[in-house]
């Protein structure tokens, strides 16, 4: 039956054939191999490395700003934060949910969480919570297992010591928003969560960031760092000391204190910016780690608008402190001298014409000449010097000093203010020029607006006898790397008229009659100034400015330019009180203050209430 | 006389090669093994991530597989032949038992807990199917006829369901694969094989209606891995980035960051070869399949050189068996079979798949050791 022989043959066979199936596998093997690892080697190659390569920022620590003596403004102080890597959280949600109750966090900072989360990138740790107190981090600490992907990280938070005391010259960085994200060079910001957005921290963004640094981290499968491939460190933002002087900035705060307004003061050989002060301030500190828009909201709707930074955004009136410049405009125009006289009968009307520009003095100033009429702030002479000159030439000649166009100061926002001329109101406002306007606008009311920045550069201008200053807060240094030339401009005068009007600026201050006599007392120098009274209301003909019967938000801003030492100008204060009364008593003392200060630091300022 | 001139070729000069014939030991068969355990370590010990206790545990399995074929070399394949039948039987029982008592591991009843040692009755199928096939075949006259055909199937079919069940695809497929290999070194006629296939091929719809929802993903993440490659798709996307980074020459023993970094799940047992791979680059690799090929090589002119039929078809099947287990492996690692559970034999860590192995190999070793050679 069986047949070993044809047996053994169809065996020997059938092992052929396995081995020749098993080769031709053997060989399908080997053909895939070749395609992974010789075709695809370049492919597979840069996927194992991206697979193990994570690239991580290391953002710059943000430069810190002094003050001209080397006092902290914005600094930068190390907190803990509570952040959550949402790739790594199973269960966000309820993830979330525990954590508000464990550590009381309110829904606000659990939806600013999702909002800052959905514009992060994967992997990214976002912040829930910044500038945890220690209890927090204690009570997290001790459930920390049982959240993974959520982590307790020391941050370095920016922190202004200052407040509202700085916070219209220094800003403050907030969250990164959306429309900052796009605009902001990615690969700078990977890592930095904070951006300028006000003041001197947007201004100079660009040197306080610093460079980003990188390292390149080989991680696992669980994305856990094993060693550090290579690296690049960040480089450190640029620290910026600024021209303000904090204690002149406090005293001009403090000074201010139950009025809004703005004090600025320059030095005038320099430009540098000693103080910005814009009264009610705000605590900036709270925009760092996510106000609340409740605090944000009240903070908007206040009257006292402590957002609006006054010194460099207020647009006012300038009131009689206008004159000093009107007159040099005349004598410099030669359309009238500086011992011209005028009888000021306590009004001015121009001919043909009914209606009567009063003077503040209702029955007149008498005979004044130029001298007296800066001294005693008479307004009849300059309504007529004013029509004498023109709008044009007015126009013309404020231009040099600077009104109704930004002083170039190195801070964000800055306003032009307003410098009327005919072919402004035939362009803006469709009407041909009235002649009544010339007039107040050489008492510095009507369309004429100024910032109390551009009073104090203009202030600054004249004492240093028409070479224009410029006025700045970072070190001159900073400007040619961020790409700023300031002119170095001469406006040409004749050197009498400037003394004149300067003289007469002094008797304002030492003078018998002046109106801001009150300030010479106690000082070693001599101080040239003018006051100022703005309307914002205006009194119907005939009728009598009553001080009681006007609401304290239309009574007049009080105004005050100067500068000292009279013979060697060193600083300029421009000081605006919003709805303050008169200049004399109310901003110019706050002016005088500054000034003493400056000058004669060795006598500490007495208060004079 | 033809068959002692050969037995004169393989004469070992040495001392240790005339104990090793004592000891019923196949030398080239004992050397590529050795080689192959050799490399297994080495791959081991940067697969398991320098770590030296996974090292002590293979080798102390691999000394208690060496023992268990050395054991196996020493008996004659007639005693093989005449409990075919009860093994067989008895295991078909115990896989009976693991259905019906097993303990629950990784999701899959595949174990027997002896309180003492835990016993996975489908290693033990994986070869008495084979026997118990070769057994039947051979008490008739090959090719075998229809009804014995049926039978041989039938024999087969049961373990593999009982293993499927489990369910454990790998070891189903390799009890299914070792008896159809039999089956077709009986003499299966190729005409019969072509309709099988015909009638396989127009049975997958229903074969998938029966997988499991684990097995389907298998299968749907090998035919498109990059679909999930967090998911599903990661363990095939894993191994081909480590296959393909390694290049022509690898990086290096060691040098392997897929599995050092964690990135190659089960890098140590059944994706082993990607960092293999990875390390040693093409060239390792086709010195690898060279060694499994010379392995077959000799694991078939055994079974050519066999005396009987039972031990023909028995070794036959048992090297193919190992092949399929090679290429199983390899095939799913570089992404052409889909993820079954099949270790690479001899090299991945773990440890009954191994006592398996060096059984089948203790098996061949006895069929070509006990010959009797013709008188002169």
């Amino acid at each position: 039956m069986k047949d070993p022989l044809a047996e053994n043959r169809m065996f020997l066979s059938r092992t052929v054939a396995i081995f020749a199936i098993i080769l031709i596998l053997m060989c399908g093997l080997v053909g895939r191999l070749i395609y992974l690892q010789v075709v695809g080697h370049e492919h597979y190659s840069t996927m194992a490395k991206s697979n193990r390569i994570k690239v991580v920022p290391s953002p710059p620590t943000r430069g810190i700003i002094y003050d001209r003596h080397n006092r902290v403004l914005a600094e930068n102080i190390p907190s803990y934060s509570l952040e959550l890597i949402p790739e790594q959280i199973e269960n966000l949600d309820k993830t979330l949910q525990r954590l508000q109750k464990l550590l009381d966090i309110s829904d606000e900072k659990i939806a600013q969480f999702l909002k800052h989360k959905h514009q992060s990138k994967r992997f990214d740790s976002v912040p829930l919570l910044l500038r945890m107190s220690d209890e927090k981090v204690a009570k997290f600490a001790v459930v920390r297992p049982y959240f993974p992907g959520v982590d307790v990280h020391a941050r370095l938070v920016r922190h202004y010591p200052y407040k509202d005391l700085t916070s219209h010259v220094v800003g403050y960085v907030g969250r990164i928003n959306e429309r900052e994200l796009k605009s902001l060079p990615v690969s700078e910001y990977r890592g930095t969560h904070h951006v300028g957005k006000l003041g001197i921290e947007k201004t100079y963004e660009s040197l306080l960031h610093g460079k980003t640094g990188y390292s390149e981290i080989e991680t696992n499968a669980q994305r856990r760092a094993v060693k550090i491939v290579s690296s690049d460190d960040p480089e450190p933002g640029k620290n910026l000391h600024l021209t303000l002087d904090v204690d002149l900035q406090k005293t001009a705060y403090d000074a201010l204190e139950g009025h809004n307004g703005a004090v600025v003061a320059i030095e005038i050989k320099t430009g540098e910016v000693l103080v910005l002060a814009s009264r009610p301030g705000f605590d900036p500190n709270p925009f760092v780690y996510g106000i609340s828009s409740k605090a944000y909201h009240a903070l908007q709707q206040s009257d006292a608008q402590p957002l609006f930074n006054r010194a460099l955004r207020g647009q006012y009136p300038p009131g009689s402190t206008i004159k000093p410049f009107i007159a040099l405009a005349g004598l410099e125009n030669k359309v009238t001298e500086f011992h011209h006289k005028l009888f000021c009968p306590g009004y001015y009307q121009l001919p043909k014409v009914k209606h009567k520009y009063r003077d503040w003095k209702t029955w007149g100033h008498g005979a004044v000449d130029m001298s007296d009429a800066i001294t005693q702030s008479c307004d009849v002479y300059f309504y007529d010097l004013a029509r004498t000159l023109g709008i044009e030439r007015i126009h013309d000649f404020l231009q040099k000093f600077g009104f109704g166009e930004k002083t170039g100061i190195d801070l964000v926002g800055e306003k032009a203010g307003l410098l009327p001329s005919k072919a402004w109101k035939r362009r803006v406002k469709k009407q041909p020029w009235y002649p009544g306007e010339t007039l107040i606008t050489g008492i510095g009311q009507g369309f004429l607006q100024v910032t109390p920045l551009q009073l104090a550069r203009a202030t600054a201008t004249l004492a240093n006898k028409g070479h224009v200053v410029t006025p700045y807060l970072v070190d001159k240094n900073y400007h040619f790397k961020a790409g700023r030339v300031y002119p170095d401009e001469q406006i040409k005068l004749d050197e009498q008229n400037v003394d004149d009007v300067i003289s007469a600026m002094v008797n304002v201050v030492h003078g018998a009659r002046g109106t801001a006599r009150r300030l010479k007392k106690g000082i070693n120098y001599q101080i040239a100034g003018k006051t100022g009274t703005a309307q914002v209301f205006t009194v119907k003909q005939e009728e009598k400015y009553n001080k009681d019967e006007v609401t304290l938000k239309n009574r007049d801003h009080a105004l005050f330019i100067s500068f000292a030492p009279a013979t060697d100008p060193q600083i300029a204060v421009a000081v605006v009180v919003e709805n303050g009364g008169h200049g004399g008593s109310v901003a110019a003392p706050i002016a005088g203050k500054i000034m003493k200060q400056y000058l004669m630091p060795e006598v500490k300022t007495v208060d004079e209430k | 006389m033809k068959n002692e001139t050969r037995s004169e070729q393989f004469h070992p000069p040495s001392v240790i090669g005339t104990l090793l014939r004592k000891l019923h030991v196949d030398i080239p068969l004992f050397i590529g093994l050795v080689l192959a355990c050799s490399l297994s370590f080495l791959i081991l010990y940067s697969a398991s991530g320098q770590d030296i206790t996974v090292l002590i545990r293979q080798a102390a399995r691999i000394g208690l597989a060496f023992f268990l074929m050395i054991i196996l070399a020493h008996i004659e394949p007639q005693q093989f032949h005449r409990h075919s039948a009860k093994l067989y039987t008895l295991g078909v029982v115990l896989l009976l038992a693991v259905l019906i008592f097993g303990m629950v591991g990784k999701g899959a009843q595949r174990w027997l807990n002896f309180g003492f040692f835990r016993f996975q009755p489908s290693e033990m199928i994986k070869i008495t199917t084979p026997m118990m096939i070769a057994w039947f075949l051979s008490g008739y006259t090959l090719p075998p006829k229809a009804k014995q055909l049926f039978m041989a199937a039938l024999l087969i079919i049961i373990p593999t369901v009982l293993i499927a069940k489990q369910p454990d695809l790998g070891t189903a497929l390799l009890v299914a694969s070792s008896g159809t290999a039999v089956i077709f070194f009986a003499g299966l006629s190729w005409r019969f094989m072509a309709a099988t296939a015909l009638v396989l091929a127009g049975l997958t719809p229903v074969l998938w209606h029966f997988m499991r929802e684990y097995q389907k993903a298998r299968v749907l993440t090998f035919l498109n891995p990059e679909a999930d490659p967090l998911g599903k798709g990661y363990h095939i996307i894993q191994s081909k980035i480590a296959i393909g980074s390694g290049g022509l020459h690898g990086k290096g023993w060691l040098g392997s960051t897929q599995s050092n970094l964690d990135f190659l799940p089960e890098s140590s047992t059944d994706f082993i070869f990607a960092v293999f791979a990875e390390e040693f680059g093409l060239s390792g690799c086709l010195g690898l399949l060279i060694l499994y090929l010379l392995i077959i090589s000799r694991c078939l002119y055994i079974a050519v050189q066999a005396q009987d039929t039972y031990s023909r078809l028995l070794a036959g099947s048992l090297t193919f068996t190992f092949f399929v287990y090679v290429f199983v492996n390899i095939g799913m690692v570089i992404g052409i079979l889909p993820v079954v559970g099949v270790p690479l034999p001899l090299i991945s860590y773990g440890g009954t798949s191994m006592v398996t192995l060096m059984a089948s190999f203790g098996i061949l070793m006895s069929i070509h050791t006990h010959r009797k050679f013709l008188p002169t």
